[in-house]
């Protein structure tokens, strides 16, 4: 059967999984469409933190970042992982024992004031528009390239879908999706990866398969380095940013990880403080299991490119060569007109994506406009390395047809996490908490779902026409989340002290800093050019990296401050006593 | 539990934060990052060690830092009896 058919049967059976568990697990009130009624097991509720966790961007792009960047690529790994042991040690078990819906929730209470609770608003607004954007155009684009529709059609199919499921079942038939996504996608990206590292190195686990020597008895990780240095490259575990980037990197993505809020939700939906510490546990520990087989997808993959293409003639190059070709994901110039793939540093182009004309060279290659002046003939796009692995190695076309089904899973399970945490914002957060405190449940319910409607438009929206900046604001969201929740909601449970005062200037000065530096030095959008380029970042801080120092900034604003202004009041007071102590959380109530 | 206990019971669980914290930073920003260099002379296998653990050691004991985590508080809630 072609992949085509197979991708028919494989999407259509798991879609067809999706829709019955959201019938099956619709909600009935603003409870069950909130936090699930707040009776998720440990397990499951781990499980859909794994999946709402893990975007389209981990599961195709991830791997491909860090074939091509090696060492550097570790940010992501330790980052995305590690800010899981803050959430589970610092953030969860509290939020859960507080016992509300949302994350704006606990800081208007916790800093009794409605400015604080909106300045939370407009940052988890923000953060997720962010997110979900870029969410509806992975979905559109595994769509476009395995059945074969354009873009936008694909975007519409996956806009109908989280519809359906949101709408239906809010956090509870979200829940119970993603656990199935979660497993779709796991397999999805083991399978392939499993394959692959047997037919490299022999060793069926493919986290030690990248520590294994090839057939030749090399060590994989040596042949590697060694294959990239006598090119010129700089070493695959070397990496070649500065020892001070990658570690607020590193430390920006930790701490926007924790406060991101369609992930502290999540916690909410367990029954007791205890269950929030071990679903935590579970979460990273599923995680892990894909965040530490994509560099070694990322090993074999480099490896893979460079001994299939370097000095090969193009006449002899393998099927899937020229079949990404086609698709404009793959270019090839010959710049010193031997007929032979040259791959060295240097972008093998001017600007970002390659410009084909169409004419075809003299051995059949798709002829560029924009080659650059290096000596680099070769641009590969590095989002294919997971798409194009498979067919690289060989696979079936089963497996194929798996992986698009697993990217789907991943795009869509993230995309519903993120339109609950707008729609909630909107009818919790705003029209019950500051508009019509006293409407009922059942027209908050309606209002909830209204809004998701409303947020899977404008999801999709963005998804049909992303605005061009779209990646460089994941920069931004992250940036944003270390800088603004995470400290507050740490002060908030672990300084009695903090009060509203402090919180609110600390949050704002936090979120100022860091839009400044990355509007200035990210997005080029205020400052003379010239005296933003790299060499005028601050202390050598790039601006993925800024984030750690908006955290720093806004600590200190609220330290302070909140010394020289009024404590809080006994009440809060009190309610900071109270979240410490894990007993009694109860369920998540209104008020 | 009176206002004493809660104190006692509070330290015991910053202190546990403090020690497992001190593990996560080290094993990440410290192997990692900061002292990859010194630690990539040492071979674990096909890997050198800093690389390692820069690209899965870290992640394996994020990982069972968070269960040991979950020991320790529940063994903790049981002796001041705020376990459910």
């Amino acid at each position: 059967m072609s992949i085509q058919t197979w991708t028919f049967i494989i999407v259509g059976i798991t879609f067809a999984l999706y829709i019955g568990i959201a019938i099956w697990s619709r909600a009935g009130s603003t409870k069950e469409f909130y936090v699930a009624g707040g009776g998720v097991s440990p397990l499951a509720n781990g499980l859909a933190t794994a999946a709402d966790w893990m975007s389209a961007a981990s599961f195709l792009g991830m791997a491909g970042i860090i074939a091509f960047s090696g060492y550097d690529g570790s940010v992501y790994l330790m980052g995305w992982t590690g800010g899981y042991v803050l959430l589970a040690l610092l953030l969860a078990p509290y939020l859960r024992k507080f016992g509300k819906f949302t994350v704006p929730d606990f800081i208007g209470d916790r800093y009794y004031s409605n400015v604080a609770r909106t300045v939370a608003v407009i940052a988890a607004l923000f953060v997720s528009f962010t997110y979900v954007a870029g969410q509806m155009r992975g979905v559109g684009v595994v769509f476009s390239r395995f059945l074969d529709v354009e873009v936008n059609t694909g975007v519409y199919i996956g806009m109908a879908v989280v519809i359906f499921y949101a709408f239906l079942g809010g956090m509870k038939g979200i829940t119970y999706t993603q656990v199935a996504q979660y497993c779709v996608l796991i397999f999805a990206f083991m399978v392939p990866a499993i394959f692959i590292s047997i037919m490299a190195t022999g060793n069926p686990v493919p986290q030690l398969g990248m520590g294994s020597s090839g057939t030749d008895g090399v060590y994989l990780l040596d042949k590697l380095d060694g294959l990239m240095t006598d090119l010129g490259f700089s070493a695959y575990t070397d990496g070649t940013k500065s020892t001070t980037d990658i570690f607020f990197i590193t430390a920006a993505l930790m701490l926007g990880t924790a406060g991101l809020p369609h992930v502290i939700i999540r916690f909410f939906t367990v029954p007791k403080v205890k269950d929030a510490r071990k679903s935590a546990g579970y979460a990273l520990l599923f995680i892990a299991i894909l965040y530490t087989t994509a560099p070694a997808i990322a090993v074999f993959a480099r490896t893979n490119l460079m001994e299939t293409v370097q000095d090969k003639p193009y006449t002899e190059i393998p099927d899937w060569f020229t079949k990404w070709e086609d698709t404009g994901l793959i270019a090839w110039t010959d710049k010193n007109e031997d007929g032979k793939i040259q791959y060295l540093p240097g972008s093998a182009i001017e600007g970002k994506k390659p410009m084909f004309s169409e004419a075809r060279g003299t051995v059949g290659q798709r002829l560029i406009l924009n080659s650059s002046a290096t000596r680099n003939e070769l641009y590969v796009d590095r989002d294919i390395t997971v798409l194009a692995n498979p067919e690289i190695a060989g696979l079936p076309n089963w497996i194929i047809a798996l992986v698009a089904a697993g990217g789907l899973a991943a795009a869509l399970s993230t995309a519903a996490g993120l339109l609950l945490v707008i729609s909630t914002s909107i009818s919790h957060d705003l029209i019950k908490k500051q508009f019509a405190p006293n409407i009922s449940d059942k027209k908050e319910l309606l209002i909830a779902r209204v809004s998701s409607l409303f947020a899977v438009v404008v999801a999709g929206y963005f998804g049909i026409n992303p605005p061009g900046f779209v990646a460089s604001v994941v920069a931004l969201a992250f940036g944003l989340a270390a800088s603004s929740f995470f400290p507050a909601i740490v002060m908030g449970i672990f300084s009695k002290r903090m009060n509203r005062e402090g919180a609110i200037t600390g949050m704002i000065a936090g979120l100022a800093i860091t839009s400044y530096y990355i509007a200035r030095f990210k997005l080029g959008w205020i400052g003379n050019p010239e005296t933003s380029t790299a060499n005028d970042w601050w202390f050598g801080i790039s601006p993925e990296g800024f984030g750690t120092v908006g955290m720093l900034v806004n600590f200190v604003f609220s330290m302070v401050i909140s010394r020289f202004t009024a404590p809080p009041p006994t009440e809060v007071q009190e309610i900071v006593e109270n979240i410490r102590i894990p007993s009694g959380a109860g369920d998540a109530v209104e008020h | 539990m009176n206002a004493s206990q809660r104190k006692k019971y509070w330290q015991e669980n910053l202190k546990y934060l403090a020690i497992l914290l001190l593990i996560w930073f080290i094993v990440s920003y410290g192997f990692g990052i900061l002292l990859i260099d010194e630690l990539n002379t040492i071979r674990l296998g096909g890997f050198k060690l800093g690389f390692w653990f820069a690209q899965q050691g870290s992640i394996y004991v994020f990982v069972v830092l968070i269960f040991v985590y979950v020991k320790l508080m529940n063994k903790l809630d049981k002796k001041y009896g705020v376990n459910e």
